[in-house]
C-alpha cells in the first residue's frame, strides 16, 4: 500500500463500523443489557486515550511512560472546574484539553531533551509527580478522588442519558481518528514519521526535530485530556488511579496490541483489553494471567499487533 | 532534636542501601544488555515471599534469606535464559511491554500461591529490640539492615573492580562487542550477572519483609525507585547506583520528615498540612529531573 493511497474499501470499511458502533445503544436495549451502553461509552473513551498515545509512541516514535499524567489532568481539570460551579462542557472540556496540553509542553519540553531510556524514565518520572501531587492534595480529594455531582452539560444535549453520552463518545472519537489519519498523511505527519525512522538524516536535512517532536507530543499530551474529560464524565469520579504508571503501561499494551503506528490500533487494543477485562473475569480471577501471557506472545510474534496481522499497520521498514 | 535528625538520616541510609540492592542488579543489566526490565521489581516480591514461606517452616530467618536467594536467583536464571535473551536485540518498548507481561503474570501466580492477603515475615526475636548507643537509641533490626547493606556494597564493590569477572562485566557493560570479540562469552556472563540481581532482589525482599508488608504489588513501588536512582546515577554504573540509592533514600527520608515543619514554619498550617506530604512524595521526582536536565546521562555515565 502506498503512502499516499487511502483505500476505498477501507475507508468503507471504517464508516461501516461506525454505523453498527452508532447503532449499539439500540441492540443492547432490544437485548435488555443497557449496563452495558455505559460500558461501551468507557471502551470508546479509552480507545481515545490509547490513539493519543499511539500518535506519540506509533507515529512519533517518542516512547512516554507517562502519558496517564495528561488522561488524569483532564480528569481533574473538569472535576475541579466542577466544584467551582463550572459545569458547561463548553468551558470545561476545552480546559481540560488545554491543561493536558499544557502539562504535555512543560513535561515534553524538559523530556525531549534526553533520548532513550532516559526519555521512557523521564516521562514516567512526571507522571509519578502528577500521581503524587493529586495523591496527597487534599483540596482535590486525595486517595479519594474528587467526584463529580453530575456531567457536564453540552448545549441542548442530557448527557445524563447514556445513549446521548455514548453517540458523543463516538463522534469525538471518530472524530479524532478522522483527524489522526489526516495529520498522519499531512506533511507533518510525514516528517514526524521519518524522524521516527532517521533522527539524524532529518535533522542534516534541515528540519526542526525538537519542534516537531515537541508539537506531536502536545497534540498527543492534547487529546488524552480530552479523554480525560470524557472519563471523568463517565465514571463520575476523577480518581488518583487514573495517573497510576500502571495507567500508562495499560494504555501502551493497548496501542501494543492493537496495532502500532496504525491509525485504528488504539482502539482495536482498547477494545480488546477491555472486553477481556469484563468478561474473562467471569471465567477466572487469575485472567491477567493469560492477559500476561497474550501480551508475551505478541511483543514476541506479531510486533505489530493485530492491525499488523490482518494488513492494517505500517509497513515494516 | 539531634535524635530525631540522626534517627532519619540512619533510616534514610537504611533505605538507600536496601535501594542499591535492586538498583545494583538493575543497573549493570540496564549496562551490559540495553535492556529496560520492568520485572525486577517482580524478583523482589518473589524473595520476600519465599522468605517468609521458609522461615515459617523452618524457624530461622536465616535459613529462610539463603533460600530465597537462592531460589529467586533460579527463578531469574530461568527467567533470563528462556524470555529475557530474545528480547535483547528488540527496542525498548518491546522490552517494557514484555517485562509488563511479566509482572502481571508474577502477580498473578504468587497470588494463587499465597493468596491475595499479605504473608506475615518477622524479624528474628533477638533483633527485635532497640539498641542504646550512648544515649541514642536505635532498633537493632534496622542497625542490621544497615551492616549487610554495607556490606553486600563492599563486596560488590570488590568483585566488580578487583576480580576478573568483574571486570569482563566491567568490559561488557563499555562495549559488549569488543568484549565478546576477546572471548568473553557475555551471554553466560550474563545469565550469572541476572541471577545474582536477583538474588540481591531476594535479600532486599527478605530484610525489608518485616518492616515493609510482604505483598502482591509491593515490587512495583520500590522498582520505580530503583529505576530513579540508576538513571540519577547513569546507567550501567555501579558507583552511580550506590551514590543514587543513598541520594534518593536520604532526600526521601528526610524530606518526608523535614518539609512539612519547615512549611509550617513559613506558609499557614492548612497550606502546610496540605502541600507538606505532597512536596515530600515528589522531591525525588524532581531531584531526578533536576538531574538529568543538566546532566542528561546522570551523574556518572558508564559510557563516556
Amino acid at each position: 500500500m502506498g503512502l499516499y493511497e487511502s483505500s476505498r474499501e477501507r475507508r468503507g470499511a471504517a464508516l461501516l463500523t461506525l454505523l453498527l458502533l452508532a447503532g449499539l445503544p439500540w441492540l443492547l436495549q432490544t437485548l435488555d443489557q443497557s449496563f452495558y451502553i455505559s460500558f461501551a461509552s468507557r471502551v470508546l473513551i479509552f480507545a481515545l486515550a490509547a490513539t493519543s498515545l499511539n500518535l506519540v509512541i506509533g507515529f512519533g516514535g517518542m516512547v512516554s511512560f507517562g502519558h496517564a499524567a495528561f488522561f488524569g489532568a483532564g480528569a481533574y481539570a473538569v472535576a475541579v472546574l466542577g466544584e467551582a460551579g463550572v459545569v458547561s462542557a463548553a468551558l470545561a472540556w476545552p480546559a481540560a484539553v488545554a491543561a493536558a496540553a499544557l502539562l504535555a509542553l512543560l513535561v515534553g519540553a524538559i523530556s525531549l531533551r534526553t533520548r532513550g531510556v532516559y526519555f521512557i524514565m523521564i516521562t514516567l518520572a512526571f507522571a509519578q509527580m502528577a500521581f503524587y501531587l493529586v495523591v496527597s492534595l487534599k483540596n482535590w480529594g486525595g486517595d479519594d478522588g474528587l467526584p463529580l455531582a453530575g456531567r457536564s452539560a453540552f448545549g441542548p444535549l442530557d448527557l445524563g442519558d447514556d445513549r446521548t453520552f455514548y453517540w458523543l463518545v463516538l463522534a469525538m472519537l471518530a472524530l479524532a481518528l478522522i483527524g489522526l489519519d489526516r495529520l498522519a498523511h499531512s506533511r507533518f505527519g510525514r516528517v514526524i514519521q521519518s524522524i521516527r525512522e532517521n533522527e539524524v538524516r532529518m535533522e542534516a536535512l534541515g528540519y526542526p526535530v525538537f519542534a516537531y517532536k515537541l508539537t506531536c507530543f502536545v497534540i498527543g499530551g492534547a487529546l488524552a485530556g480530552l479523554a480525560g474529560a470524557l472519563l471523568v464524565n463517565q465514571t463520575g469520579l476523577a480518581n488518583p488511579n487514573l495517573l497510576h504508571w500502571t495507567q500508562s503501561g495499560t494504555l501502551m499494551v493497548m496501542i501494543v496490541l492493537g496495532g502500532i503506528g496504525s491509525v485504528f490500533g488504539g482502539v482495536v487494543g482498547a477494545v480488546i483489553l477491555l472486553l477481556a477485562e469484563e468478561f474473562l473475569v467471569h471465567f477466572s480471577v487469575h485472567w491477567q494471567i493469560g492477559l500476561g501471557l497474550v501480551l508475551l506472545a505478541v511483543v514476541l510474534w506479531a510486533p505489530l499487533g493485530i492491525a499488523g496481522l490482518i494488513g492494517w499497520g505500517r509497513q515494516r521498514e | 532534636m539531634t535524635q530525631l535528625f540522626l534517627e532519619q538520616a540512619l533510616n534514610g541510609l537504611q533505605f538507600g542501601l536496601m535501594l542499591f540492592l535492586l538498583a545494583a542488579g538493575l543497573t549493570l543489566v540496564f549496562g551490559i544488555m540495553d535492556m529496560i526490565n520492568l520485572a525486577h521489581g517482580s524478583l523482589y516480591m518473589i524473595g520476600a515471599y519465599l522468605a517468609a514461606s521458609v522461615t515459617q517452616a523452618s524457624g530461622s530467618f536465616l535459613v529462610g534469606l539463603v533460600a530465597a536467594m537462592l531460589g529467586t536467583a533460579l527463578v531469574g536464571a530461568l527467567i533470563e535464559t528462556s524470555l529475557l535473551r530474545r528480547l535483547y536485540a528488540r527496542n525498548h518498548l518491546a522490552q517494557v511491554l514484555a517485562t509488563f507481561a511479566l509482572i502481571l503474570i508474577a502477580n498473578e501466580a504468587v497470588r494463587m500461591l499465597w493468596g491475595p492477603q499479605p504473608v506475615m515475615l518477622n524479624a528474628p526475636e533477638a533483633l527485635a529490640g532497640p539498641v542504646t548507643l550512648g544515649g541514642f537509641t536505635y532498633p537493632a533490626y534496622r542497625l542490621l539492615i544497615i551492616a549487610v547493606g554495607l556490606l553486600i556494597a563492599l563486596l560488590l564493590w570488590w568483585g566488580v573492580t578487583r576480580t576478573r569477572v568483574g571486570m569482563w562485566v566491567r568490559a561488557g557493560a563499555s562495549n559488549r562487542e569488543m568484549t565478546e570479540a576477546l572471548g568473553v562469552n557475555v551471554r553466560w556472563l550474563f545469565t550469572a550477572v541476572f541471577a545474582a540481581g536477583a538474588a540481591l532482589c531476594a535479600l532486599a525482599g527478605a530484610l525489608l519483609g518485616p518492616l515493609l508488608a510482604v505483598q502482591v504489588g509491593m515490587g512495583e513501588s520500590i522498582l520505580i525507585l530503583a529505576f530513579v536512582v540508576i538513571v540519577i546515577g547513569g546507567i550501567g554504573s555501579m558507583r552511580g547506583a550506590l551514590v543514587g540509592s543513598l541520594l534518593v533514600g536520604l532526600v526521601d527520608t528526610l524530606g518526608r520528615a523535614a518539609l512539612p515543619p519547615l512549611l509550617r514554619s513559613v506558609a499557614s498550617p492548612e497550606t502546610a498540612s496540605s502541600l507538606g506530604p505532597a512536596l515530600a512524595s515528589i522531591l525525588i521526582y524532581l531531584l531526578m529531573a533536576g538531574i538529568l536536565f543538566w546532566r542528561p546521562e546522570g551523574l556518572f555515565p558508564a559510557r563516556s
